[in-house]
């Protein structure tokens, strides 16, 4: 990481960093108030720690609550003062970084899915392969007319993307994914 | 009480809420969006409004108001500019942990979005300089969050909190909820006890110290006096060495015998010397702040690191310790308190006599010497004159920032806790005038001073005629050099002694400018004047504005130059214009 975006905003951080930076998947409970999620987003642009997918929506309509499930980047130390600082926010019940408590558990990631509409458009045997893949990756087809397809695909991140590379010769024309949504395996809750 | 008795205006019920937590003193400026909580505020004689003449002036009031007496600061502006003008003292409570409540006027609801005049996004602006912050659409929620704005500006880490109030909800009439019928609502509950375990480690690597040093900081005034006590007790038991950040002055009294002075960029030798070759380091209520640790890599390199601290995100954030221990200062010092006394180890502290030499060695290099003059007056002459002569009475400081802040910090002492206001996180100039009027409205028969800088005062001078108003007595101490005094510094050392833009070349004259107020204006020139001048200052019982002419290229050491370690200071026998201009390398050059 280059000095400048060093997530800790001090210039004092001449120290290089040794250690490596992760990805981790955090499960952040909140009041569903209005906000909300400006707060926990602007926290994350004014220290400068990253994003790289955000999911958002109520779980819990009677308590008012919602769930958001964000996948960040940054060294064990950096992950530690996000959650700490996520857990200064007030409306902010709880944190827990899912990659952490899957590793206690035993596995290696949560149970991480995502879901994406993938707009297919083309003719011939282009047609044909893109229905004969889709078909393969379990993705179903929600809308078509004799010169496109919209799929549906739910699975892994790297499922979507390797969906979405071998789509785009046969005419890929736009594509919406929802971010993942993530929880740990077992019987436990959050 | 039956639910139409509890039926008032938004307006009266925000006076009433203030009024039930316990509110004596409200700063403001009044304007479009608040008009019917300041017709509310005519028509009662409990809460006393003061009126200031600038946004940002309330404010820092409020911040000096809180800080002198460990209650929450009450501001009240208007919307839009209003709002905008109170951005910078938020952000000042924000890093400084001082509890303020800032109420805010807004566009009534149905123009919320339509570029209204003096509309802006109140919670939107303010969301990242305060601890939270509300939008009141529903007046029956209004009291409700009043009190939970109150809850959670003073638990926890202390800090400020917005509440945003449209005027059609000041005019409509709703349910009022007393204090004690509002459940802390959120799941915010700061935790304040001390992990018991964690406190007995601490103590188990106290106890076996040999070059032991205690660090603390604006916790230990913000935990309350009773923490201050405590600390006071935990030195003397232990017999350790102590030293404070700028914000922690006066936990610990500067007269007392374990006192090492401040630490860290502009702190002492002996301090900073301690704190680089110490075995265990007690953080206490303090947050390793990047003018206390200077170069990370280098910070005390051999020492296992308590760190107390009620924040957690301020354990492990730039230093990590060994030993953390979550929870309130003076709850926790009760504990260690505790334990130690019950330990074996309590009799003797002849184990520390080798440390405690070697800080008598650093301490005789006298780091805060500096060459005393008969014909001109040294700023730090007039720190130490101003000290002798104020020391007896019942004195406050509050200061504005730069080179007379830190002279105020090394060569001021203080005793006592809540005596010493000053912008230390976010080093705000301007905030000394209108703090010590807030610390003069709380204490009235004080003897109030901003230590100020020429530049600095001209920041907030708008609020003599505040002070003026309410015949509060503030004394605003300048050492006026002509310069921006640390720009200048730090011009000096790092970019070749140009001077781009710090030296101020039409300075008002100071004492017709105090009279033009209405307060009293004088001028010292020359250190054999500077004893009686300073007489005259407190002896007048108007705001005064003391215009002390100081030697205008005098620098503030010791420093530690940005980029580099405690070990590594620049003294002031050492600090010839060549040591000054080399002293920070091309990567120090990039630091604040």
């Amino acid at each position: 990481m280059s000095a400048h975006l060093q997530p800790t905003g001090s210039a004092y951080f001449i120290a290089a960093e040794t250690q490596v930076s992760e990805s981790h998947t955090l499960s952040v409970l909140v009041d569903n108030e209005p906000g909300v999620l400006a707060r926990v987003i602007g926290l994350f642009s004014g220290r400068g720690y990253n994003i790289e997918s955000l999911t958002v929506s109520e779980t819990e309509h009677q308590a008012h609550l919602s769930r958001i499930t964000i996948v960040t980047r940054g060294t064990p130390h950096v992950l530690e003062q996000i959650k700490a600082q996520l857990e200064r926010i007030v409306p902010v019940h709880r944190v827990v970084d899912l990659t952490v408590r899957a590793r206690d558990l035993g596995h290696e990631r949560p149970l991480e899915r995502e879901l994406a509409l993938v707009k297919v458009s083309g003719t011939g045997d282009h047609r044909v392969e893109a229905l004969r893949l889709a078909d393969a990756f379990r993705a179903s087809v929600i809308d078509a007319n004799t010169e496109h397809f919209v799929f549906e695909i739910t699975g892994k991140v790297s499922k979507i993307d390797q969906f979405i590379a071998i789509m785009k010769p046969l005419g890929l024309i736009e594509v919406c994914r929802t971010g993942i949504a993530a929880m740990n395996r077992g019987p436990q809750g959050m | 009480m039956s639910a139409t008795e509890n039926q008032m205006t938004g307006a009266e019920i925000v006076l009433q809420a203030l009024k039930d937590n316990g509110v004596e003193h409200i700063f403001g400026y009044p304007g479009g969006a608040v008009l019917p909580i300041y017709d509310e505020i005519f028509q009662q004689d409990e809460i006393q409004h003061i009126l200031v003449r600038h946004e940002q002036g309330a404010g820092h009031a409020a911040e000096g108001y809180a800080r002198s007496t460990g209650k929450v600061g009450v501001m009240l502006v208007t919307s839009g500019p209003g709002a905008t003008n109170a951005v910078t003292p938020l952000q000042d409570a924000l890093m400084d942990s001082i509890p303020l409540v800032c109420i805010t006027g807004q566009v009534p609801t149905s123009l919320i979005g339509s570029d209204a005049f003096q509309e802006c996004d109140t919670v939107g602006i303010t969301r990242p300089c305060t601890k939270h912050n509300w939008l009141v659409k529903d007046v029956n929620q209004l009291a409700g969050i009043i009190h939970e704005a109150f809850r959670v500006a003073k638990s926890g880490r202390p800090g400020p909190v917005v509440v945003d109030i449209p005027k059609d909800i000041q005019f409509a009439t709703g349910t009022y909820v007393p204090p004690a019928m509002v459940p802390a609502k959120h799941n915010y509950q700061p935790k304040v006890q001390g992990d018991l375990d964690r406190i007995r480690e601490a103590v188990a690597l106290m106890q076996g110290a040999r070059r032991p040093i205690i660090y603390s900081g604006g916790g230990v005034i913000n935990s309350g006096p009773e923490a201050a006590q405590l600390l006071r007790e935990l030195v003397d038991l232990t017999g350790f060495p102590i030293t404070s950040t700028l914000m922690g002055l006066g936990a610990y009294p500067a007269s007392g015998k374990s006192w090492l002075g401040m630490l860290g960029m502009h702190g002492t030798y002996e301090a900073n010397m301690a704190m680089h070759d110490c075995d265990v380091m007690v953080c206490i209520g303090a947050r390793f702040d990047d003018r206390i640790t200077g170069r990370l890599n280098a910070f005390s390199p051999n020492s296992k690191k308590i760190h107390i601290d009620i924040d957690p995100s301020s354990i492990n954030k730039n230093v990590r310790v060994d030993v953390p221990i979550l929870g309130d200062v003076g709850r926790v010092l009760e504990d260690m308190v505790r334990l130690w006394r019950a330990g074996a180890q309590t009799a003797g502290k002849e184990h520390l006599s080798d440390w405690w030499a070697s800080i008598a060695k650093w301490r005789a290099r006298n780091s805060l010497a500096y060459k005393p003059s008969d014909d001109v007056i040294m700023p730090q002459y007039a720190i130490q004159r101003l000290y002798e002569l104020t020391k007896d009475r019942d004195t406050y400081i509050t200061t504005e920032v730069g080179q007379h802040q830190m002279w105020a910090a090394q060569f001021f002492g203080f005793e006592q806790p809540n005596r010493w206001m000053t912008s230390g996180g976010l080093g705000t100039m301007g905030y000394g005038l209108p703090a010590a009027f807030g610390v003069q409205i709380a204490h009235p028969d004080a003897l109030v001073i901003d230590i100020a800088g020429d530049a600095s005062i001209q920041m907030c001078i708008q609020e003599m005629s505040a002070a003026v108003q309410y015949e509060a007595p503030i004394k605003i101490f300048i050492l006026n050099n002509q310069y921006m005094g640390m720009v200048r510094q730090w011009q000096q050392l790092l970019h070749g002694n140009r001077l781009s833009h710090s030296y101020t070349e039409a300075m008002p004259d100071f004492v017709k400018l105090a009279e033009a107020y209405g307060a009293v204006g004088l001028r010292c020139e020359k250190p054999g004047d500077l004893d009686g001048a300073i007489q005259e200052m407190i002896s007048v019982k108007k705001p005064v504005i003391f215009d002390c002419r100081v030697a205008n290229l005098a620098n503030c050491f010791p420093m530690i130059p940005s980029g580099k370690a405690h070990n590594e200071m620049l003294l002031p026998d050492e600090a010839t214009d060549e040591a000054v201009a080399n002293a920070i390398d091309a990567k120090g050059r990039q630091l604040v």
